[in-house]
């Protein structure tokens, strides 16, 4: 497994995270040195092993049905960097 | 599962067509999946929305009971599996509407597995239409793009309310199949109070995926269509899907595997001009939840408490009442109708009351334009209606223009009969004389009758009735006319 | 005034207590000490006023004997938690200017403990890092640093929370760990530094690095100090559902309950080849401390120890990159305007996020991008489980683990950047019992060779705090380390 340019750009573009051109060569080559560290974990016989899914061991706890939240769009708004009539406004979308 | 019947022509031959269906339900709840803001529809922007929809820094996900009791619910009516542990995942993509940069959604372990759902046809033919799963997982908020010129709004109303994802195997074979899966199952949801099944408010959608093929072919590549809110619309959508691709490969093109959206102006489907990440939505077990464990008595106890469903409702109607399957079909579609029905047919002649309601207050209703619920004839007034003609109080002809006067007024039947003297009159003495009557008016057709012209019995009866003002019993005028003249 | 400073706050809750001396003098004398070290730059937000109106309303309470356990004491907030009205950036270009409507369950309960505010610290960018470098506001100077003498690190990702304590800024600070950043710069700056167990303190309003290890802690100079901040900080939240719904053992009186009796596992594992010979040496001299104290030292192995640093750099960067999906400019933080959508979202990112975030956000979103999945995060959550195996194993026969803290002493600021990978083993001592979920403690009981303070790291079993409390306690007594940093407010220089 190693990165390439290309991957570098596609999970720049996944990440939504722009790379100048001139960097995606060094950053290539970070991501690939961290990568071959990670790799150890090959290494490690993890054969019916299932991943640990929570530490604590609690269940989920479910909380009850009722509206206890919301009615307060200014504290919603409070920091947006664009707003408009309580809405949030961004650059058009086309879908 | 190639089925003649449902091939549909191209200039070169036949094809099958492939559908299978992604329908989103959004859960009856207070408030939403995660947190404590309403789930009501409407609201003003960005009202019904918590620091948690808004994904504010360092909120957290706290899962609502009474989302995965519908879940668990609506399984069960699915005749489907209930995994006591599931998985809730984070499906990573960005949006101008989903503040997270993530929906919480269900993707390895749902909490809903394989179960099924059964449609009927017009043509009287049944198909058991296989389900893949259920999850359940949060609404994104609403995108508005008519409101400025460059510019988007964003509401987050909708966002974080509970969904349930239902998914059918590729089992539907025609839009025809796919309108009967789609009204099947908002019959089942509504009956089971875990979806209102409104599709015009959008608490009810369904992505389409649609794919054409030889008969006997592997499956071709299929389109994803999305957002339909329409039973109309799915099969306009299917519709032009199919002979689109049919062209396209007739055309020795290929079909590609894209998302497609529905233009309900037009009818036609065109894909969707934002690039995607070919769906790499990095899933993973969300870590601000743990797995969801369900306790089978839990399960049982929801089961125990499931209401009837109308595949069981109909089954009823169809061996104990003797029903068509057609009218079983039709009274069942709704829960309210099949209260009705049931209250309104309780103690009378069943198949009698069926027809009463399939064809006159349907009918009015529809006339109306108004939902059973607003009907001004109520259950008990149309079974009491009905028991008098079965008891031969009034004629059925009679009983029309008596059902007509109580969707009018709302008054009750016998009340209406009454002031109106509609009775049916069944004195011997008082339909002598009208048929004595009406045979010396027309003594010429009386010998002809007995000169061989059979036909003419008809018009006696009419004749008679027409001078009884409708009222006399119609049985009682045959018997006695027929031995007047054949005396 | 300065002899104010020189109070633990188990003293100055007594001196407050008593009248000695009001909440206002107290908080008075910590913010002329903000003031004075001002060039260690270990606060991002000071809020001066708000302290003296708390202390204000802390000394009322205490003249009606109303006082919480903290009443009157001033506190340091890593800025990695909302605070309502106060702004909160986590230390990063994206989130500045963002002024919460909120206050974290943390710092709430602080509030209502009666804890006084004095300003927000400065950290790591969303707590990733272990120098303090990657924050936006520039990184704080360790106070143990030198006149004359290169500036260096208080450690990360809470190097402002472990500073401000060690430069008696602050009496108390909050820190956040995720694979060590509260050990680490406590060891660094010579303090005592806590992680609880996960779930014991809860995430609600702490801006969010890797949920599934973040967990709240305590920056004090005593071992008591701790524990009692501890106690006003844990506590279950149903906001939280990872929150766990556990009492808290009684952590002040472990302090001083003593060690006898109680058996210490020494792991093998942690014995690493080229390690400081100081910290060797210290880490020897804390298992004769025990047993002097009446411990027994059992030997203990944790075999997949050398995997825990590996499996934390995917874990952790993963749910990083998804927790970090929500800085996107629509709803609040820095916003670059495009003239797309997309464009904005990327623009806005990568003007926002520092260098470090970024090439964490990258590598977790290749780790569970499609087709790695299995490879990289599904096998890091396995190897989890055996690290959290490692552990229960070692704890059904020893009541605690002694470690040292870290590998080396503090280093230079700037030594350490052009790798990623030597940054990240300055947490190999620490990483493990995240993973699993433990509690562990930094005590600071020597000094290396060049005289900077040195720390030994107490873990104990899942909610078992007062064990590392028993153990920590018993190691503050023998090892008496009760310097303070040359560069501390009120120290002659």
């Amino acid at each position: 497994m190693s990165v390439d340019k290309d991957t570098v750009k596609k999970i720049a573009r996944l990440a939504r995270i722009a790379v100048p051109e001139d960097q995606t060569e060094t950053l290539a080559g970070e991501l690939n040195g961290i990568l071959n560290w990670i790799a150890e974990l090959e290494q490690v016989d993890t054969e019916g092993v299932p991943p640990l899914a929570s530490v604590t061991g609690h269940p989920l706890p479910l909380r009850a049905d009722q509206v206890t939240d919301g009615e307060q769009p200014e504290s919603v708004l409070a920091n947006a960097p664009e707003q408009a009539s309580s809405f949030f406004v961004v650059p058009k979308v086309v879908e | 599962m190639s089925d003649k019947a449902n091939l549909v022509a191209g200039r070169s031959g036949p094809f099958e067509v492939v559908i299978g269906m992604e329908v989103h339900a959004q859960v009856v709840s207070e408030a939403k999946l995660f947190s404590g803001a309403s789930a009501k529809f409407g609201g003003g922007p960005n009202a019904h929305v918590s620091l948690v929809d808004a994904a504010m820094p360092g909120m957290l996900p706290v899962i609502n009971e009474a989302c995965v009791r519908q879940a668990v619910r609506t399984g069960l009516g699915l005749n489907a599996q209930i995994n006591l542990v599931s998985v809730f995942d984070r499906k990573n993509y960005f949006y101008a509407d989903l503040p997270q940069g993530y929906q919480i959604s269900q993707f390895q372990q749902p909490i809903v597995g394989e179960g099924s759902i059964r449609i009927d046809l017009a043509d009287g033919s049944s198909h058991e239409i296989g389900i893949e799963r259920l999850h359940l997982e949060q609404d994104a908020g609403k995108s508005l793009h008519d409101q400025h010129p460059t510019k988007s709004y964003i509401d987050l109303n909708r966002s974080g309310v509970a969904l349930m994802e239902i998914v059918s195997r590729p089992d539907l074979r025609s839009a025809e199949q796919a309108a009967a899966y789609i009204k099947k199952l908002r019959s089942i949801l509504r009956y089971i109070g875990s979806c209102d099944g409104n599709m015009e408010e959008g608490s009810l959608r369904a992505d389409v995926n649609v794919s054409v093929r030889r008969p006997g072919a592997p499956l071709g590549t299929r389109t994803e269509t999305k957002n339909l809110n329409s039973v109309r619309f799915i099969t306009q959508a299917i519709e032009y899907e199919v002979q689109r691709q049919i062209e396209i490969i007739e055309d020795g093109g290929e079909i590609i595997q894209e998302t497609r959206l529905f233009d309900t102006q037009t009818g036609m489907t065109r894909a969707m001009r934002s690039k995607e990440d070919a769906h790499d939505y990095r899933y993973f077990p969300d870590p601000d939840l743990l797995p969801l464990v369900l306790e089978q008595a839990l399960v049982d106890e929801l089961a125990g408490q499931l209401p009837e469903l109308p595949d069981q409702i109909r089954a009823r109607m169809t061996e104990e009442y003797g029903l068509s399957s057609y009218d079983a079909a039709v009274l069942t579609e709704e829960r309210e109708t099949a209260l009705y029905y049931e209250q309104a047919s309780s103690g009378q002649d069943r198949k009698l009351v069926a027809n009463w309601m399939t064809s006159e207050l349907f009918g009015a209703l529809n006339k109306a334009g108004l939902d059973l619920s607003a009907s001004p004839v109520g259950p008990e007034q149309l079974g009491r209606l009905v028991a008098l003609v079965s008891d031969g109080t009034i004629s059925g002809r009679i009983a029309k223009d008596v059902f007509a006067e109580m969707f009018e007024s709302g008054g009750e039947p016998e009340q209406i009969i009454e002031e109106k003297g509609l009775k049916q009159v069944s004195d011997s003495g008082a339909i002598e004389a009208l048929i004595d009557q009406v045979l010396a008016d027309n003594q010429d057709k009386v010998d002809d009758y007995r000169g061989g012209k059979d036909k003419l019995f008809g018009f006696f009866v009419g004749q008679v009735m027409k001078a009884s003002g409708g009222q006399a019993n119609p049985g009682m005028v045959n018997q006695m006319l027929k031995a007047k003249l054949d005396a | 005034m300065s002899d104010l400073l020189k109070l633990t706050a188990v003293e100055a809750r007594a001196g407050l207590d008593s009248r000695a001396f009001s909440s206002v003098e107290l908080t008075q004398a910590y913010l002329d000490a903000v003031t004075a070290t001002r060039p260690l730059n270990q606060f991002v937000t000071e809020t001066a006023d708000k302290a003296l109106e708390m202390a204000a309303a802390s000394d009322a309470r205490l003249a009606k004997a109303e006082a919480g356990l903290l009443e009157g004491l001033p506190l340091g907030i890593k800025d990695l938690f909302c605070t309502k009205a106060v702004q909160t950036t986590a230390c990063s270009a994206i989130l500045k200017g963002f002024v919460p409507e909120y206050e974290s369950h943390v710092t709430d309960q602080l509030w209502q403990a009666g804890g006084v505010l004095m300003g927000k610290l400065n950290c790591d960018e969303f707590a990733m890092g272990s120098s303090n470098e990657t924050s936006v506001f520039g990184p704080p100077v360790n106070p143990w640093s030198k006149d004359g003498g290169p500036a260096l690190t208080a450690g990360g990702s809470s190097g402002g929370s472990a500073a401000a304590v060690a430069s008696r800024a602050v009496l108390l600070a909050t820190g956040t760990d995720t694979g060590g950043s509260i050990r680490q710069p406590a060891a660094f700056c010579g303090v005592v530094g806590m992680k609880p167990t996960y779930g014991r303190c809860s995430r609600w309003g702490i801006v969010a690095f890797a949920s599934s290890l973040d967990q709240a802690g305590t920056f004090s100079r005593t071992v008591a100090d701790s524990a009692l901040m501890l106690q006003a900080m844990a506590g279950h939240d149903p906001r939280d559902s990872t929150s766990a719904n556990l009492p808290l053992p009684d952590c002040q009186a472990a302090v001083t309950a003593g060690v006898k009796g109680l058996k210490i596992g020494i792991p093998e594992e942690y014995v690493m080849d080229g390690m400081d010979p100081a910290i060797m040496a210290l880490w020897e001299q804390g298992q004769k401390w025990l047993v002097e104290a009446g411990a027994e030292l059992v030997p203990v192995s944790l075999p997949h120890t050398r995997y825990a640093l590996p499996c934390y750099y995917i874990i952790a960067p993963a749910e990083a990159s998804s927790n970090l999906a929500r800085y996107d400019g629509v709803c609040y933080g820095l916003r670059v305007e495009a003239e797309s959508l997309d464009e904005m979202y990327a623009a806005t990112r990568s003007a926002g996020f520092g260098e470090e975030v970024r090439r964490r956000i990258l590598i977790g979103t290749y780790a569970l991008s499609a087709g790695y999945y299995d490879a990289y995060y599904l096998k890091a959550q396995k190897v989890r489980q055996l690290i959290a195996r490692d552990f229960e194993t070692a704890f059904a026969s020893v009541d605690a683990i002694l470690t040292p803290a870290t590998p080396s002493a503090a280093f230079a600021l700037g030594s350490k950047q052009q790798d990623p990978i030597t940054m990240y083993l300055n947490d190999v001592f620490t990483v493990p019992a995240s993973l699993a979920g433990l509690p562990g403690i930094s005590v600071p009981a020597g000094l290396s060779e060049a005289g900077l303070p040195l720390g030994l790291q107490v873990l104990a079993n899942k909610f078992a705090e007062d064990r590392v409390y028993q153990v920590a306690g018993a190691l503050e007594a023998a090892a008496g380390f009760t310097l303070a940093p040359p560069r501390a407010a009120g120290e002659v220089q």
